[in-house]
């Protein structure tokens, strides 16, 4: 089930917006309608659907209005034009009122990138913010906040306050605050951007593992490809404040929309993005099927490249691609992924199982 | 130069005449709560042994701002007990109080609206500087004609001139505080109160405070002139000392009120900086 389905979202800064539009339709570039009218484009015609349970990565530079989309959602930002559906409530029809409801039942509050936590609460504070908001009562918010705050890693730290923490830990602080409101939707404007390499890194797997666990609906808004393409199930590609290109991360290195995404993946680790089931031949010939069968060489559909090429390293002659059943449905031979890091590799149209269908371009 | 002469003082003595007139009974009523106020304070003061109050001085001292000055404190107030300023100093105490609980009354809502609008930033922003600006003095006139002569007045007058500071710097202390704070209270589905006092007051705090404590400062620098029109306390002692040409008199007046500013100051400006970082460093 789609969770959130946005629509056509405009969003253009300054008086009289619709100025805008016109000139939009005439195809106008973003710095000349600013030149012309002093109006600044953030968002134009940005449509997208985000499923239950599913992470979806907004991904663009600085300045290609992916955190203004972001605010679009909940509208902390009013958008211009277009509408916004989250659990099939049409969001920009909400008065103020219900607004300030429907956040705190549906939207998990946001995760900031710079933490935005509050100084003067310790960490058990901060995390209980959303709850108290709601009026939940004291007792109660503090049990649920400190259960959460064994999930983030952070138990012992309860009566710390934020200036004495690390910045991967007052970021922990921010997404336990979030993630304790149990909303389905979680908000993350480049949350783990601020931090250092490998906190970031670490604190990638640690949002993949709670995701296993608690199955949220995330947007997620970063600048960092390869973080785009660890943590999103799907991608939205932004540039110009427009979606370019939607897709997984296959999806898109495999069939960029334009060069401007071509050149955004031409050096993406193909080794992370490419699954057993887009490099492998299949069906399998019945020699090869036996050989492989024979090696001991075994790796899952959703296997990495990365991980094809370990068991390719370890045992010699193909590697057999099984799926959940154990059945044999492919095999990958050494040229085969050799061929797959190229970046002119693409896949025989019958190895990708509708990969081509879930592409939407918007160029 | 000119012809003529533009009637400014019969316009606002006609003004002041005309309030008067209209609202007397007002400013009797007000007149009467301000006056059980500090009466009632300084009865409270008053009752106990002297060593009670100043226990309590020495006792805040120590908690906002150390066992140096809180050493430094007790030695004060022993040293105005023991030249016999002691009723003078608690008076002083009572009638700056009052005012500061009126300043912080006023000052605290005004500087918040002021910040949650351009529009009455704009308004206020002229008015504040003409209340700082003008001669202190210029206020007995009319704080006399409102509120008659004594402490009343005195405190009307303190708290003219004492409000500015807190205004301006309860509006700067709000609109400092970071913009992803606020986007963070609204997405997690805040009220305005509820915006209002759970993220940006406690966040301006330790800048509001520091409005309150230039407040009292400004408060205590009336003192004396507020003595002139019958406020009592020990700026009449000091007015004393000036018309008698007794040095000493004045003198030790003087040092009683230096006594009690840097006591309330340390206390004060203790409250700020315990209540946090000041705002963007966290």
């Amino acid at each position: 089930m789609s969770q959130i389905v946005a629509e056509g979202l405009y969003k253009i800064f300054g008086p009289r917006p619709e100025r805008a539009f016109d000139l939009l339709d005439e195809g106008v570039s973003k710095d000349e309608i600013q030149a012309r009218t002093g109006l600044v484009v953030g968002v134009q015609d940005a449509s997208f659907t985000v499923s239950e349970g599913e992470t979806f990565v907004v991904m663009g530079l600085s300045g290609s209005g992916k955190s203004t989309l972001l605010r679009l959602l909940n509208r902390l930002l009013e958008p211009t034009r277009g509408s916004v559906q989250v659990a099939g409530v049409e969001v920009t029809d909400l008065g103020s009122r219900d607004l300030i409801q429907f956040r705190r039942d549906h939207f998990g509050g946001m995760v900031f990138q710079k933490f935005a936590i509050l100084p003067n609460r310790n960490v058990l504070d901060n995390v209980a913010f959303g709850l108290e908001l709601q009026g939940v009562e004291k007792g109660q918010r503090e049990e649920k906040a400190r259960a959460i705050i064994d999930l983030v890693g952070l138990a012992g730290h309860e009566a710390s306050y934020p200036r004495q923490l690390s910045g991967g830990m007052q970021q922990r602080v921010g997404l336990a605050r979030a993630l304790v409101v149990e909303a389905e939707i979680l908000l993350m404007d480049e949350a783990f951007s601020a931090l250092d390499p490998l906190i970031r890194h670490h604190m990638q797997d640690e949002l993949l593992g709670l995701q296993e666990r608690l199955q949220r609906t995330i947007v997620f808004v970063t600048h960092d490809l390869d973080e785009a393409f660890r943590v999103g199930d799907r991608i939205a590609i932004m540039n110009e404040g427009a979606v370019v290109q939607t897709g997984t991360a296959e999806d898109i290195v495999l069939n960029p929309a334009n060069d401007y995404v071509r050149s955004f993946v031409r050096n993406m680790d193909r080794t992370q993005v490419f699954r057993a089931r887009t490099v492998m031949e299949s069906p399998p010939g019945e020699a090869d099927g036996q050989t492989a069968a024979g090696t001991g060489a075994t790796v899952s559909l959703d296997a990495t490249l990365a991980q094809v090429i370990r068991q390719a390293a370890e045992h010699p002659g193909p590697v057999a691609v099984r799926d959940d059943e154990g059945e044999l449905v492919g095999i990958i031979r050494r040229d085969r992924i050799l061929e797959a890091m190229d970046r002119d590799f693409s896949p025989l149209a019958a190895d990708i199982e509708g990969a081509a269908a879930q592409v939407s371009t918007v160029d | 130069m000119f012809p003529f002469r533009i009637p400014l003082r019969d316009w606002i003595a006609d003004g002041v005449d005309l309030l008067i007139e209209r609202y007397g009974v007002l400013f009797d009523g007000f007149s009467a709560v301000v006056f059980f106020m500090v009466d009632g304070l300084k009865d409270l003061f008053m009752m106990g042994h002297p060593l009670i109050l100043m226990g309590v001085f020495v006792a805040l001292t120590i908690w906002m701002a150390g066992w140096k000055a809180a050493l430094l404190a007790a030695l004060g107030l022993l040293l105005t007990e023991n030249i016999g300023l002691w009723p003078a100093f608690v008076e002083t105490l009572a009638l700056v109080l009052t005012a500061e609980v009126l300043v912080v009354v006023v000052g605290i809502p005004l500087g918040i609206l002021a910040a949650g609008s351009d529009r009455v930033d704009t308004l206020l922003r002229p008015v504040l500087d003409f209340m700082q600006t003008m001669p202190a003095f210029v206020y007995l006139i009319p704080a006399v004609m409102f509120f008659g002569l004594g402490l009343v007045p005195g405190v009307m007058a303190t708290f003219v001139f004492a409000i500015p500071p807190l205004v301006r710097l309860t509006n700067l202390g709000i609109r400092q505080v970071p913009q992803d704070l606020i986007e963070a209270a609204d997405a997690f589905g805040a009220t305005r109160t509820q915006k209002l006092l759970k993220v940006q007051i406690p966040t301006a705090l330790p800048t509001i405070m520091a409005g309150v404590n230039q407040s009292i400062m400004l408060g205590l620098s009336m003192v004396v002139i507020a003595a002139m029109i019958g406020a009592g306390g020990l700026g009449e002692d000091v007015l004393r000392g000036i018309q008698r040409i007794q040095i000493g008199q004045g003198f030790e007046a003087g040092l009683a009120v230096v006594i009690l500013a840097v006591i309330l100051d340390r206390i004060t400006a203790g409250f700020g900086e315990r209540r946090g970082p000041p705002p963007g460093t966290a």
